[in-house]
């Protein structure tokens, strides 16, 4: 019976100050928002699951994705990712360790604890930014057919993975940038790949090394390789080149991947940048003894739940776009 | 926060002499958590990768279990679900399970129905 009924004299029941099921008014109310706000993040991620069980034979394999670490060449798939998310568990741990402090009305520790918060989210949104900055810049580059599918390219011996500028040729000719100054009529034009279709394709054909990976799935559950002869074919398909991704065009895979990576930890990152000015504001107002004032360090412990949830959901992120 | 805590994880298992103590213990948890995930992500063990349950890679299931893991002890010990009362946690908790657990059956399966369309129908859909 405790867990429900307030246990105040009858007639302080309607004059406020009751606190149902034990939370106080602000802590319940971000209770109500982290609950709506997980269906929401819910939503996205099943949206996610959709998209992925719809293509289920040609979804895009996240390990060759992800695999750039910085100031490190080479493949990598997991740890950089790896790293964000113990940085965000980390800066959890320390806003745990702020609100406990706070709970002993320890001023000092709470204010480093604070700051200590603030540092690690920033860390995460920055290698965020990174790992959208790589993602969008792209690796190997590809082409895109009529049907609106990637064919990626692959050395036939080793079994390598090649990048356009590993095969194709450089062909002298007229198409230039398309820019304001040349036109009153001026439809906008985003940079050209760094090489044309032609010369793609005429590199393709010209070694016989190079064959093409479409997006199909094998029984292995790895991308198919086509042989040299159903490569040349596939080559008439082709309507454009396509490095890295955008919202249109993405050229690891299907489009939807590059959309829902963007949206979802986008989102994601949206949350974590605001967490952090509401980290800030509540910093300095340790730091300004609001809260020393007040009696009370509660507001630690709120801006903390929303803290704490941000890293929950990134937890799920984490395993449905890196490990899955 | 209420004002008694309770300072054990694992039905009182592992018990700690205070809340920080608890905190660290749980970050080595979940940090253990990660570094597995992260290991199995790696390594992707061949009996787990070709060897399906209701549909889905075993190594996939052990990816969400470990998550649904994880998410346990942020809930409960840093968010300290686990001090608050009986009622307020079922209702946090039973509400965000059952919405989702709906949302997730139903867009799933549908997604698996529109894959079969897909394949089977005669629909180009990749000319």
């Amino acid at each position: 019976m405790d867990s429900t009924v307030t246990t105040v004299a009858e007639e302080n029941v309607w004059d406020g100050g009751n606190k149902p099921l034990g939370a106080s008014y602000g802590k319940m109310m971000i209770w109500f928002f982290i609950v709506s706000d997980s269906l929401t993040f819910a939503g996205f991620l099943v949206t996610y699951g959709f998209a992925r069980f719809k293509f289920a034979d040609s979804w895009i394999i996240a390990d060759e994705v992800f695999t750039h670490v910085p100031f490190f060449h080479g493949s990598y798939p997991m740890y950089y990712v790896a790293f964000m998310t113990f940085i965000l568990i980390m800066s959890s741990v320390t806003m745990v360790l702020a609100v406990d402090a706070g709970h002993k009305m320890q001023k000092k520790k709470t204010t480093w604890y604070m700051f200590l918060t603030v540092l690690g989210g920033l860390i995460f949104i920055g290698s965020q930014a990174w790992e959208w900055a790589t993602f969008i810049k792209g690796d190997y580059g590809a082409l895109e057919t009529k049907g609106g599918r990637i064919i990626q390219f692959q050395a036939a011996d080793t079994g390598e993975r090649l990048a356009l500028k590993d095969f194709a040729k450089t062909i002298p000719s007229e198409r230039v940038n398309h820019e304001r100054r040349n036109g009153v009529w001026y439809y906008g034009e985003k940079e050209l790949p760094s090489y044309s279709l032609n010369e793609v394709i005429e590199g393709v054909k010209a070694d016989p090394n190079v064959v093409v990976r479409v997006e199909k799935l094998n029984e292995r559950g790895e991308k198919t390789v086509l042989s040299r002869e159903e490569s040349l074919k596939k080559l008439d398909e082709t309507v454009g080149v396509v490095e890295g991704a955008n919202l249109i065009h993405n050229e690891y895979g299907n489009r939807l991947f590059a959309d829902l990576f963007f949206f979802i930890t986008g989102f994601h990152g949206f949350h974590v940048s605001v967490g952090i000015i509401l980290n800030i504001i509540v910093f300095f107002n340790v730091l300004l003894g609001t809260y020393e004032k007040r009696g009370h360090y509660e507001m630690v412990e709120k801006v903390g739940l929303y803290w704490h949830f941000v890293d929950l959901v990134w937890v799920f992120v984490f395993t449905f776009f890196y490990l899955v | 926060m209420a004002e008694d805590q309770k300072l054990a994880i694992f039905r009182g298992y592992w018990k700690f002499k205070s809340n920080v103590h608890k905190i660290w213990g749980v970050l080595i948890l979940l940090t253990l958590v990660t570094a597995v995930e992260v290991i199995l992500g790696i390594i992707k063990p061949e009996v787990l990768v070709h060897s399906h349950f209701l549909g889905m890679k075993w190594l996939n299931w052990i990816f969400i279990i470990l998550t649904i893991v994880k998410a346990y002890y942020i809930a409960w010990d840093f968010m300290h679900l686990r001090d608050e009362k009986t009622s307020l946690r079922r209702i946090i908790v039973w509400t965000g399970v059952f919405l989702i657990s709906y949302m997730v059956f139903i867009l799933l399966f549908e997604a698996d129905y529109v894959h079969n369309v897909l394949k089977e129908g005669f629909i180009a859909w990749n000319f």
